[in-house]
């Protein structure tokens, strides 16, 4: 499937600032991973948007399929208790 | 994901479902303003509609490189050369988001630019003009990219989600190309006899190529009908070039310079302007290739591209003989 001449495509995922999670920002065509940093930092972060990149590469990742998403994610439908808002507590409880 | 690894289209839909009633919900999606991503199903006729329309945007981000880069190494101050070379980055940015986005639909890069070179693909017409002065990176950038953004906006609400996601990137950054434009033709304009002169030459030069990038007449428009279905195009040719003309008049007027167009005028019960009738005979001859520089550029992207095949040959060689240093350290 994949072309030998090509550059690997990596996806990309940006911190934009210290406390927040990585966030996937694109993907890019890179022979490395460290070529791949390096593109990455002049493709995506060009107006100072973020402090740190992750790089995988795309053939790496495994996705869930979405045309199997109602039976993936059908056990956690019934499940409303998981949730505080389930529980109806008498108000003159305090601090729960 | 922008991954045309995991986001091969399966051939057949799935047994249960005959190709009616897939097309159906997907239709029902686009209707509710969900995202359609590179993995759902789509009728072949959108993915190959957004193909073509998202790939000729890419090669138009590469080769609207080629005029403005033109005028780098002659930039008058070191300030404007600096903002130049950030807006081709840019560009080169823009067309990098869109090649990507194109890709998730199960098209190579490869194949792209090979479109392109090969002269299969089009490319925004626009590009196809010379920029003879300086004044005219002032006018590309208040013109060009202010027609661009225009149309570009409603775009990053399109029906599917890379596209949509990269246009989102594209808008923020392409609000300083506009500014800096219209900066530059500020200057000029407040600046000596001669400069007003060449500010006025470069506003002759780009407004009715402007006005045409928003394509052809509603009445001969041939894509419209199943982009505006699908959600791809949210407003028609006519309606946005009427916007960019009412939104560009008064900005001319604050410059001093004057709208080439002897019909244009202020249509006080209608409430937009009235302006002349568009040239499509040049449009046409620029897009089939008989522009002024329809030839300089597509040679200059073939250059480009051979002579750096050598640097994409050397990397993938080194990545792969330190692929298999590692292999062997490892075992």
């Amino acid at each position: 499937m994949e072309d030998k001449h090509q550059w690997p495509l990596y996806e990309v995922f940006v911190r934009s600032r210290g406390g927040l999670d990585h966030k996937h920002a694109g993907s890019l065509h890179a022979a490395d991973a460290r070529m791949a940093l390096e593109h990455a930092r002049d493709l995506y972060t060009r107006r100072l948007e973020g402090v740190s990149i992750w790089v995988v590469r795309s053939t790496d990742i495994t996705a869930s399929d979405p045309a199997d998403a109602d039976s993936l994610f059908e056990p956690a439908r019934d499940k409303v208790y998981r949730h505080p808002t389930f529980y109806d507590i008498p108000d003159e409880v305090k601090t729960l | 994901m922008y991954t045309q690894g995991l986001d091969v289209p399966s051939p057949e839909p799935p047994a249960t479902l005959d190709g009616g009633l897939l097309e159906k919900r997907f239709l029902e999606r686009v209707d509710a303003e969900e995202k359609i991503e590179p993995k759902d199903w789509m009728p072949e006729r959108y993915r190959t509609t957004l193909i073509r329309q998202i790939s000729q945007h890419a090669h138009s981000e590469i080769v609207g490189m080629l005029p403005e880069g033109n005028w780098i190494t002659r930039a008058p101050t070191l300030l404007r050369k600096s903002i130049l070379i950030a807006k081709v980055q840019d560009e080169g940015g823009h067309g990098a988001y869109l090649y990507s986005a194109a890709e998730t639909l199960g098209v190579s890069r490869d194949h792209l630019v090979e479109q392109l070179l090969s002269g299969k693909a089009k490319y925004s017409s626009i590009f196809n003009y010379p920029t003879p002065t300086w004044a005219d990176i002032g006018a590309i950038g208040w013109l060009v990219d202010g027609a661009a953004i225009m149309n570009q906006i409603p775009l990053c609400r399109c029906s599917y989600g890379p596209y949509a996601r990269a246009m989102v990137r594209i808008c923020r950054e392409e609000s300083f190309h506009q500014r800096q434009g219209y900066d530059l033709m500020l200057q000029l304009a407040r600046g000596h006899t001669s400069q007003k002169r060449m500010a006025q030459e470069a506003l002759d030069r780009w407004w009715w190529p402007a006005l045409m990038m928003f394509g052809p007449p509603d009445s001969e428009s041939t894509h419209s009908g199943d982009s505006q279905r699908w959600k791809i195009k949210r407003f028609s040719n006519d309606e946005l070039r009427q916007k960019f003309v009412d939104f560009t008049v008064p900005q001319a007027k604050f410059l001093g310079l004057t709208v080439p167009d002897p019909l244009l005028r202020w249509n006080e019960a209608a409430g937009r302007h009235d302006f002349g009738p568009i040239d499509w005979s040049e449009f046409n001859r620029v897009l089939k290739g008989n522009g002024p520089c329809n030839t300089e550029r597509l040679a200059a992207r073939r250059s480009a591209h051979e002579e750096g095949a050598w640097v994409r040959e050397a990397a993938m060689a080194y990545a792969e003989k330190q692929r298999v240093r590692n292999e062997k350290v490892a075992a």
